[in-house]
């Protein structure tokens, strides 16, 4: 089945394009706008969390041993965690 | 029972948008549409009327005022006029799109520059896509029994609906006319309940956003149930007569019993132009007259059907497109272009910024649509020509 099948017809749509489901935006994958991803240096990440708090995707969340992983469904690439970090731990690596 | 009445044609739509009980107006004053609004305060705060009065800072603001509060499922009333309605246009096209029926009255009026508070249709030709229903009334009693239907039909079918009356030359004109009893006007209009309010126990989003994976189909939806609301609206006009006994119909006809001739108008200008008619008929010429009373969804069968047997077709438009001509014109051209006997069509464009139009003018139409024809066939139907303008 391809992703066009899987589409909703334009049949299937309640009146006037409203949703019914609360929260349905979560299901909307925003990470395929990303060009670039951010990746982290464990080695000298003092687990500070600017990042966390500048994304503005609200895609980065804490992991169980203390560091901040964005989750790359929704994280668009944008950087701003990169160059928020004071340690200069994240560097932005290009999506092959 | 109804009674006779000497009413102003604003006062006649502020009465309908009273009988049919009204929970939310908001409207920014501009003329010639002041008075509807003007009226129904008075009888909000005079305890006629148990409604909401939103005091908006602009017709922007008015017509968004009205999307949420039919959105929370009330019935609502805004009204406009010229440069009331371009402000408000972004908003026009959100009820029809998230489906709120919305019922708002046009007072039309030429539009700026140079200034102009009297009447023409430049306004509602830029509505023309903003996916409403949209009638136009000829006189006073049309703008009351409009009003009411276009609320019936705007709920029965969750579309919003616009009426247009022409500004001053029905707005400000007293004419006798009957108005319904309120119960039976109530009857008509029956409450109402959207499938989809605004309601945190049942929670929904409206005006979501579409990426272009599903856009397309959010319109085609659209386009699909517009076209799908011709026959609640026939249907709406139908029980109206049988209640009221004025019946109303998309494309309404007038002397075109064997006519050779027929001209097309909207508005309260089809009032003179019947007058003409008489006269022309009492002349022995065999014309008719064409009211096109139902803009949107446009009634292409029916104007279909009142030309079959027609040689010749003139019409009026009060407005202008630059550069292009006529608005009504070229709508009604790209509506009977595809019939196998393509008849002339010719375009006249008067009455802007309020001039009159007068019988005299209206003969001379139909002479002068003859005398291109006969000298340059379907070639002479091509341009538009503007009437009643001092060289």
């Amino acid at each position: 089945m391809s992703e066009d099948d899987m589409m909703p017809g334009w049949k299937d749509l309640k009146p006037g394009f409203v949703v019914t489901e609360p929260g349905s935006a979560s299901s909307y994958k925003t990470g395929d706008w990303r060009s670039e991803r951010p990746v982290r240096d464990n080695v000298r990440c003092i687990k500070c969390g600017i990042c966390y708090i500048y994304c503005p995707e609200g895609c980065i969340s804490e992991t169980e041993d203390g560091y901040f992983d964005a989750d790359l469904y929704y994280c668009k690439g944008c950087g701003i965690c990169a160059h928020e970090c004071p340690r200069g731990v994240i560097t932005m690596e290009e999506e092959k | 029972m109804g009674r006779i009445v000497g009413l102003e044609g604003s006062f006649a739509v502020a009465e309908a948008v009273r009988m049919v009980n009204a929970d939310v107006i908001a409207a920014y004053p501009i003329t010639p549409q002041t008075h509807i609004v003007e009226r129904l305060a008075e009888m909000i705060a005079d305890g006629e009327l148990d409604a909401e009065f939103i005091c908006v800072e602009s017709e922007h603001s008015a017509m968004s005022a009205c999307v949420g509060a039919s959105a929370a499922g009330a019935r609502v009333f805004t009204c406009s006029a010229g440069q009331g309605l371009e402000l408000m246009h972004e908003v026009l096209y959100i009820p029809s799109s998230m489906r709120l029926p919305v019922v708002a009255v046009a007072a039309n009026r030429a539009l700026s520059a140079p200034l102009s508070v009297w009447c023409d249709h430049s306004d509602a030709m830029s509505l023309r896509d903003i996916g409403w229903i949209q009638m136009f009334a000829e006189n006073n009693q049309q703008a009351f029994d409009l009003t009411v239907c276009a609320y019936r039909m705007a709920e029965e079918v969750l579309f919003p609906a616009m009426v247009h009356i022409d500004g001053f030359f029905i707005s400000h004109v007293i004419e006798d006319m009957e108005l319904p009893a309120e119960d039976e006007v109530r009857d008509f209009v029956p409450d109402y309940e959207h499938p989809f309010v605004l309601d945190p126990d049942k929670p929904v989003s409206m005006g979501c956003y579409a990426p272009p994976f599903i856009y397309p189909e959010t319109k085609k939806a659209q386009e699909v149930a517009f076209e799908a609301t011709k026959s609640k609206i026939l249907a709406t006009w139908d029980e109206f007569g049988r209640a009221f006994g004025r019946y109303y119909s998309p494309v309404e006809l007038y002397r075109m019993e064997d006519a050779r001739i027929a001209l097309l108008v909207m508005g309260s200008f089809s009032e003179t132009a019947m007058l003409a008619i008489d006269e022309m008929r009492d002349a022995g010429e065999a014309v008719g007259l064409i009211r096109l009373r139902l803009w949107r969804p446009f009634p292409f069968a029916e104007l279909r059907a009142a030309v079959k047997d027609i040689e010749l077709l003139v019409v009026l438009d009060r407005a202008i497109s630059f550069g292009m001509g006529g608005p009504v014109c070229s709508e009604v051209r790209s509506a009977l272009y595809n019939l196998a006997d393509r008849i002339p069509i010719i375009s006249f464009i008067g009455g802007l910024g309020g001039r009159d139009i007068s019988i005299a003018e209206f003969k001379y139409m139909i002479k002068r649509a003859q005398e291109r024809v006969k000298e340059a066939g379907m070639e002479g139907a091509e341009m538009p020509e503007m009437i009643g303008i001092r060289e």
